[in-house]
């Protein structure tokens, strides 16, 4: 299966692979070619060669399994990951993502009045953000039962503090020039909250959304770890490779890799749109 | 708000204890709230079952009794801090640091492989983003994935990466480690092409017509610039590093670490031993960044705030 020839035309491959991605790179320097097909390129070379030296050197499917057994699962247990990709990414993470953000960001604007809540609150919350927090899913498991709710509620205490500080940070941003304009319009505390305070919190808000997708696919399937019913990333992740199954365990997290980082672009293309007038979106493009 | 610090801050003449008070004593408060809520809680949620066990033969139990009981439980549905404190205790001081049983050999056990997971991926970062800095093809092909490569949950590939390199006859510390790497460097790479890119053209020209070699201009400009960006992601990097050990102990059969005792605490439903390892897990990671951040302090004297 390991001819004498495939090293060789391997290490020309290698040649072939970084002449062209060397070609595009300077081909479109600025231009979305190089951008975006630079990258694309890479790694399209990074699926042949891991392909090509899986096949060459007969490396065992229980190391590294070939990105065509990878497909074939996927395609071969397409039902089994569409049930898990709901289980996980919709039930656990998304709605936990949401009441763990709006959590975070209604207490922000109530503590927002009273500076005594903030100074006690802010250390607590910076202390959170050292702490494993994920910990917390044995617990979350016992109360709330193996199902969704005890890892949306993982979620939920995971993405509370991202959200909270941030709200407070953004905020306090809007200055002094900005408050007293809308002082002499006379507009009241929720007039300046809602014209003025959140629109200017909102590249914040972003951020700790932004944070807080990759946080909230972490905990919906670490959480899965302690315990779930028959369906889940986590679940199949963690029974499967146990198995041996490599192929669905690496399908399996081609689809949550694929779900964070949906997420995390929808959040983007969100936040380009509702926030066009900050710097960082206008300068770059 | 910003009128109300002065009026009420450290500027006023009321002495170092108002000082003091003005920064510890709203954090204080809100702790003994929540400590208040967790009784509070604690009597509420295991009422229930104490009720049904206990006093459901015992006519004419009083709230006091229940309060006692539901405070004192063995495996109660939520612990009364002071129990997890005392479970805290023993398992610290109670045995021997070698035992098994012994909390301390548990938090030995995965801060070793936190930190060798943190040692290596602070390297791997850094050496990526020195690599990214000086190749633009690097900078346009890799960068990228370096990117793309957090969004795989890496949490979620810990059972295959302890599989994997258990097959290859790796077990203990290194395969836990491994995924702490993975976690670390990514703070760090993305912190340090930027840090490393920071100085402007002015500096860099100054350093041209010094006619610097690009290594002394490596060394005596960027990486120096680069201090306050590397700092920061130390930080962020040692608590996700943290997580990495925690979870990667979940999958390997949970001999020994702080992740082992999480998940044998919630086979055999004894929350005690689970909120115990949680709160020391808590304090690893609260002393880890600790130390970062006055080496931190130590190195870039001035520097920072």
């Amino acid at each position: 299966m390991s001819p004498t020839w495939l090293i060789p035309a391997l290490l020309l491959l290698l040649l072939l692979a970084v002449f062209s991605i060397r070609w595009l790179a300077t081909l479109d320097e600025r231009g979305a070619v190089g951008k975006l097909g630079t990258p694309l390129l890479f790694g399209a070379w990074v699926l042949v060669f891991w392909q090509g030296f899986t096949q060459a050197f007969e490396v065992p499917q229980v190391l590294l399994p070939a990105p065509s057994l990878i497909g074939h699962a996927l395609l071969a247990s397409f039902g089994v990951l569409v049930s898990d990709f709901v289980q996980t990414v919709l039930h656990s993470a998304l709605i936990g993502l949401v009441a763990g953000c709006a959590l975070g960001f209604i207490t922000g604007v109530l503590i927002d009045r009273s500076p005594f809540l903030q100074r006690g609150l802010l250390p607590l919350a910076a202390l959170a953000s050292t702490v494993p927090l994920v910990g917390i899913a044995p617990i979350m498991v016992m109360w709330f039962g193996f199902d969704w709710h005890s890892k949306a509620a993982v979620v939920v205490v995971m993405t509370f503090f991202p959200m909270l500080v941030n709200t407070l940070a953004g905020l306090n941003e809007s200055g002094h020039m900005e408050r007293d304009l809308m002082r002499s319009y006379g507009a009241n505390y929720w007039r300046t909250l809602f014209s003025l305070r959140i629109p200017v919190a909102l590249p914040f808000v972003f951020n700790a959304l932004k944070i807080n997708s990759t946080l909230a696919m972490i905990g919906a399937i670490v959480a899965e770890f302690f315990g779930s019913p028959t369906a889940g990333l986590g679940f199949r992740i963690s029974t499967e490779a146990a198995r041996l199954n490599m192929g669905l365990v690496w399908a399996a997290i081609l689809v949550a890799a694929l779900a964070g980082s949906l997420l995390y672009g929808l959040l983007g293309w969100v936040e380009r749109r509702v926030t066009f007038w900050h710097p960082s979106i206008r300068s770059g493009g | 708000m910003a009128t109300e610090l002065t009026l009420s801050g450290p500027a006023t003449d009321r002495g170092a204890l108002s000082a003091a008070w003005f920064r510890v004593g709203p954090v204080l408060s809100v702790l003994a709230v929540v400590l208040l809520i967790w009784y509070g809680a604690a009597v509420w949620l295991n009422s229930a079952q104490v009720i049904e066990r206990v006093l459901s033969d015992q006519p004419g139990w009083t709230l006091v009794d229940l309060a006692r009981l539901t405070l004192s439980m063995d495996r109660p549905v939520l612990p009364a801090p002071h129990q997890i404190a005392i479970d805290l205790f023993t398992s610290v001081f109670g045995w021997p640091i070698d035992s098994p049983r012994s909390l301390i050999y548990h938090t030995a056990v995965t801060s070793s492989a936190t930190l060798l997971g943190f040692v290596m991926g602070t390297l791997l970062g850094a050496v990526l983003a020195v690599l990214i800095v000086h190749s633009r093809t690097l900078e346009r092909s890799l960068f990228p994935w370096v990117i793309a490569s957090q969004t795989i949950p890496v949490l979620a590939i810990a059972p295959i990466v302890i599989v994997i390199l258990g097959s290859m006859g790796m077990t203990g510390t290194f395969p836990k480690a491994i995924i702490s790497m993975y976690l670390c460097f990514f703070p760090v790479a993305v912190a340090m092409v930027k840090g490393l890119r920071s100085p402007g053209i002015l500096e860099l020209e100054l350093l041209h017509t010094y006619a610097a070699s690009p290594s002394h201009t490596f060394w005596k400009l960027r990486v120096p610039a680069s201090l306050p960006y590397f700092f920061p992601s130390l930080r962020v990097a040692i608590a996700a590093g943290l997580v990495g050990a925690i979870v990667g102990e979940l999958p390997t059969g949970a001999q020994a670490g702080l992740g082992a005792r999480l998940l044998t605490g919630s086979y055999y439903g004894n929350t005690v031993q689970i909120w115990s390892a949680l709160v020391m897990s808590a304090l690893l990671g609260l002393f880890l960044t600790g130390c970062v951040a006055l080496t931190e302090r130590w190195l870039t004297p001035g520097g920072r705030k």
